[in-house]
């Protein structure tokens, strides 16, 4: 490796990259790929109705015998919400700052009790015994905070056959305060860093098919660089644009108010991901430059590999169909956005098993993509 | 030293059902400038990327320098400069910053790169437009920044491909003048040409190859004596017919 010439090529690509407003749009593939990838995501396809994973933990001192199984076995009856019972609230906080569960609902000691005072003289509230059932949401979805306190506060209501207040048991949301602080625009922030980088795979695509067409990539070959050295010039270049991009997004992002409150490492893990989730932009670029004869169509085709990372996993996805959330686990771009809002938004740790799980997902698959371009684009083209 | 810095022995190239190049053999002596004359289509490009080791032979031997091209391309590239048929340079850099990419790509240390750059700038009249980008150069200063990246090296071993197409007359002469000079060095210079004028005034041999074959190879004046005719223009035309051909 002769890190020279890595250098050298590598600063001509970004010359060329701040040097060239090169983007043009495909007039045709563009909106029926668009069409169609925005129907899946929001066209219900599936017509599921959307399902909210709570977590649950009983403190009823009454146990079993008490009512709080009937509150639970009414908040499954929903079918909103899908109820999963936590021993303690550690490992449902836990689970809630992974991602695992939207929500976490403490029923209380004294939950029983209060719902028995409340029975045994239903208009009398001076002798209710008063109970709180903690709401805990997932701060890192909108909908989440918007749509399960309602759900929460009608099931109750429905279970107390109570739809007015007094009511002996009342719903607190814990993270509500917090959650309120959040606007729409900071719920789609962890997406807006992964989706920047994605618009690298119409960049290299054009970068090599015009290298290819205007014969400068037959003068690069006659030249000593090793292939390796050109792929990893190529490499490093753009990856040092998609930390650009990061950090101006990031910059941007916290002009608008974006303050996620997370320490250093956090940030280093999010910057960390999104270079590494440039690689598979890059390889899908190659991929796009091997089957490409021209860079205008090189531009054309770029978006059949940048609308599904973009739509299935970037920001758009917080409100896609179950249909396209499943489908989105196969685009490297929703696990970096997962695993930007567990970090940014959820307050997860940077070595919870999610974070750990998003980061192994991305790395695996970001590498495999780059390869795949590689060997595809060496093949036809001998770099 | 291999007595010869070029050798095609029985060269034969196809793409398919095509054959660009068939049986062709010829050498070139060290410090030989030899023209390689043909119609459009004929297969000059083709052999000239054989000889850098962009194009594998189907079958035929190919030596550049005394190094198999296929099986010793490494050795081969280090000494052999090339400015393709193609006005391949960078259009978003400066002249000065595509000469320095080059440079940096054949690992020159920065003070042989300076000279290098700074007289090949010169020799080729592009030292005021130097800080240029080249998206504002004309034609005739693309192919000029073309031939100052095919030398920036100082290769021993020059192909030039068509290097003069699109050149007023002054910059043409400027460009024949400089082969000259390398001629002068004891470079070895491969050139392809449309330019009957100019294969006739710079060649020491020409070679003409036509629908893939090589038909003639002489000296310039040793041609136009045997044909009986005025000049290599009318060589050709006898050659190759009146024909007009087209790239394929």
């Amino acid at each position: 490796m002769n890190f020279r010439r890595i250098n050298a090529l590598a600063k001509k690509e970004l010359k060329k990259t701040f040097r060239e407003p090169a983007i043009l749009f495909m007039i045709i593939l563009f909106p029926i790929v668009f069409v169609l990838t925005f129907g899946v995501s929001f066209g219900g396809l599936g017509g599921s109705q959307p399902t909210y994973h709570v977590g649950v933990v009983n403190m009823d001192s009454a146990g079993s015998e008490g009512l709080s199984q009937a509150f639970i076995e009414a908040m499954a009856n929903t079918k909103l919400l899908h109820v999963q019972i936590y021993a303690d609230n550690h490992t449902a906080q836990d689970a809630l700052s992974q991602g695992k569960i939207q929500a976490v609902v403490i029923i209380p000691a004294d939950f029983s009790q209060s719902l028995n005072s409340y029975h045994a003289a239903p208009n009398n509230p001076g002798s209710w015994i008063n109970a709180t059932v903690m709401l805990y949401l997932d701060k890192g979805s909108i909908f989440a905070t918007q749509a399960v306190p309602p759900i929460i506060q009608n099931v109750l209501a429905a279970f107390l056959s109570r739809k007015a207040a007094p009511s002996p048991v009342n719903v607190e949301i814990s993270s509500l305060i917090e959650a309120r602080r959040f606007s729409t625009f900071e719920f789609m922030a962890p997406g807006m860093f992964t989706f920047a980088s994605i618009f690298l795979i119409m960049m290299v695509a054009q970068s090599f098919t015009q290298d290819r067409e205007n014969g400068m990539l037959k003068r690069i070959r006659i030249t000593p660089i090793t292939p390796a050295e050109f792929i990893t010039s190529q490499v490093l270049s753009y990856m040092f644009i998609a930390l650009i991009q990061a950090v101006l997004v990031f910059a941007a992002a916290y002009l608008m108010g974006f303050r996620p409150a997370v320490n250093f490492y956090a940030y280093l893990l999010a910057f960390i991901l999104i270079l590494i989730f440039s690689l598979s932009n890059v390889g899908f670029g190659l991929i796009t430059a091997t089957v490409s004869k021209t860079s205008g169509a090189a531009t054309g085709i770029s978006f059949l590999f940048i609308l599904p990372q973009l739509f299935l996993g970037t920001f758009v996805g917080s409100s896609l169909s179950s249909t396209a959330q499943t489908v989105g686990r196969f685009v490297p771009s929703y696990y970096v956005t997962d695993a930007l809002t567990s970090l940014f938004l959820r307050g997860a740790s940077i070595t919870s098993p999610t974070i750990i799980f998003d980061f192994g997902i991305v790395t695996l698959s970001c590498f495999a993509i780059l390869a795949i371009g590689i060997i595809l684009y060496a093949k036809c083209f001998k770099i | 030293m291999d007595k010869f810095a070029i050798v095609l022995e029985n060269v034969v190239k196809r793409f398919g059902d095509v054959v660009a190049v068939n049986g062709v053999s010829f050498k070139v002596a060290w410090g030989e400038l030899f023209g390689l004359l043909g119609p459009n289509g004929a297969g000059k490009t083709t052999t000239v990327n054989m000889l850098c080791g962009l194009l594998k032979p189907t079958s035929g031997f190919v030596s550049v320098g005394g190094y198999d091209v296929q099986r010793e391309n490494a050795k081969v590239k280090g000494f052999i400069g090339v400015c393709p048929q193609e006005t391949a340079v960078y259009p978003y850099l400066t002249g000065l910053e595509n000469v320095e990419l080059f440079g940096n790509l054949y690992a020159l240390d920065k003070e042989t790169l300076r000279k290098r750059r700074d007289m090949l700038l010169e020799k080729l009249g592009l030292t005021q437009e130097a800080g240029r980008k080249v998206e504002k150069y004309s034609g005739g200063m693309k192919r000029r920044l073309s031939i100052v990246l095919a030398l920036i090296h100082n290769p021993q071993i020059i192909f030039l491909d068509e290097p003069t197409v699109g050149m007023d007359p002054q910059s043409r002469r400027a460009v024949w003048e400089f082969m000259r000079e390398l001629k002068g060095e004891g470079k070895t210079i491969l050139l392809t040409t449309h330019y009957m004028e100019e294969a006739e005034t710079l060649c020491d041999r020409v070679g003409i190859i036509d629908y893939g074959r090589l038909i003639a190879l002489d000296a310039p004046k040793n041609l136009i004596s045997k044909h009986g005719v005025r000049n290599l223009e009318e060589v050709f035309i006898k050659l190759t017919g009146r024909r007009i051909r087209e790239e394929t």
